[in-house]
């Protein structure tokens, strides 16, 4: 119990106020980053969405759904990125995997996951690493393109795991505050061909089918990575923005606390000096 | 709106169950979709027929075509209006997808309209593309081949 912590020293709160200064303009420009990535990916995500919601009408309109009760494979895709500060992004994306997980373990199914994004790698390596099939980096630094998404497809492809059917997931803009984690369905080809609804399209053959599914399944990826990519950025515009507010918010406070410190040297020096010329 | 009711409850009798052709059925207009993964050019649109080159022939979709699945073979997709009037693009590849009610999603990786395709430039692809002895021409050589096809 030797502990006395002296009243901060007018020097200590300058280094205070000069580091928070500091970090507040890191954080302001940071988020004038993250506004300007942000009008691009909302730019570009319209038409995306157009494409991707044209990609997944033949499983809504067909009610494209594998058999129950089989013992299925399932592939989960999580889409996130390499790069933090972006408020919950990235865990919520591991939150609903590792959710989907737990449930379709419990009923005995075998499920892995492909996941797109660095972040995502750390938070489900600790816990579920054995259910990983493939990892893909140096997401975020551009905005996804098509080529991103096919090569991403293509390695998933060639590992050789014979899903039954599966989603991707992603998180959902909504609008510049508010994004939800949601999920797209994939299936493979034999899931498709086997669907009882299938029987109304005519004259289909295999390798057309082959064709279309793998397009399919790119075009599924392509639109999760633009939703996230979309909601990355404004979560990092709304995360950079209250940094900033907390940092000025620390900033008048210790401004206050400093000129307070400095009145209580100034009155300590004088009384010291009027007792002094008091005494003699 | 009712005969399109009444065909949905009957499908899942049979898988590939064929018969006489329905009365057709669901709405007599297509709603058609085109889009590349960075641009639409219609969305749920009302066309009156549709030209796609595909992998096993070049099909003319009309509404009310029957349910198919096709994949896209690089070449000139012509779209003609409720109007009358005629526009041409130029795909790379793709899939197409006609369902029951009579909608259209043609989704295409690489698009554009035929008079954003610059002749002459392709002429000069062509060239320098054939004489590289290039076996998977290039978009623009493909570009030349189906424009000079077309003139």
């Amino acid at each position: 119990s030797g502990q006395v912590r002296n009243m901060a020293t007018l020097k200590d709160i300058t280094i205070r106020l000069k580091s928070i200064k500091n970090i507040q303009k890191i954080t302001k420009s940071m988020k004038m980053v993250a506004a300007a990535k942000y009008a691009r990916a909302e730019r570009q995500l319209k038409p995306a969405r157009v494409y991707g919601n044209g990609a997944v009408a033949l499983y809504e309109k067909a009610e494209i759904k594998a058999p129950e009760g089989v013992a299925n494979k399932h592939l989960l895709i999580g889409v996130s990125s390499d790069r933090g500060l972006c408020g919950a992004v990235h865990s919520n994306v591991a939150k609903a995997i590792k959710a989907k997980i737990a449930t379709l373990t419990g009923e005995g199914k075998e499920v892995m996951v492909v996941n797109v994004g660095d972040k995502l790698r750390n938070i489900l390596q600790r816990t579920h690493s054995n259910y990983l099939l493939l990892s893909c980096k140096e997401v975020g630094r551009k905005p996804p393109t098509f080529t991103d998404a096919s090569i991403v497809a293509t390695e998933l492809l060639n590992m050789g795991y014979e899903f039954d059917q599966g989603a991707v997931i992603y998180n959902r803009f909504r609008s510049v505050i508010s994004y939800k984690t949601d999920e797209k369905p994939i299936f493979s080809i034999d899931t498709v061909a086997n669907s009882e609804n299938m029987g109304i399209y005519d004259d289909i053959d295999a390798d057309v089918l082959r064709n279309y599914q793998e397009f399919a399944l790119v075009n599924i990826i392509y639109f999760g990575l633009k939703e996230s990519t979309t909601s990355e950025q404004s979560a990092r515009m709304t995360a950079m923005d209250s940094a900033s507010k907390n940092a000025s918010e620390m900033i008048d406070k210790l401004t206050l606390t400093f000129n307070r410190t400095r009145q209580a040297v100034i009155t300590k020096e004088l009384i010291e000096i009027i007792s002094g010329a008091a005494a003699l | 709106m009712m005969a399109a009711r009444f065909l949905r409850r009957s499908i899942p009798v049979l898988r590939q169950a064929r018969c006489y052709a329905d009365a057709p059925s669901g709405s007599s207009q297509m709603s058609f979709t085109f889009a590349s993964p960075t641009q639409v050019y219609f969305k749920e649109a009302s066309v009156k027929q549709v030209d796609v080159p595909t992998l096993t022939g070049a099909f003319g979709i009309l509404p009310a075509h029957v349910p198919t699945l096709q994949v896209l073979r690089p070449g000139v997709v012509t779209v003609f209006n409720d109007d009358g009037s005629a526009a041409k693009f130029f795909v790379s590849s793709g899939s197409i997808t006609v369902n029951a009610d009579s909608s259209v999603q043609l989704l295409a990786e690489e698009a554009f309209p035929l008079d954003q395709l610059d002749v002459a430039a392709a002429k000069a692809n062509l060239e320098k593309a054939q004489s590289e002895m290039a076996s998977a021409s290039d978009e623009a050589a493909r570009a030349e081949a189906i424009v000079k096809a077309l003139e």
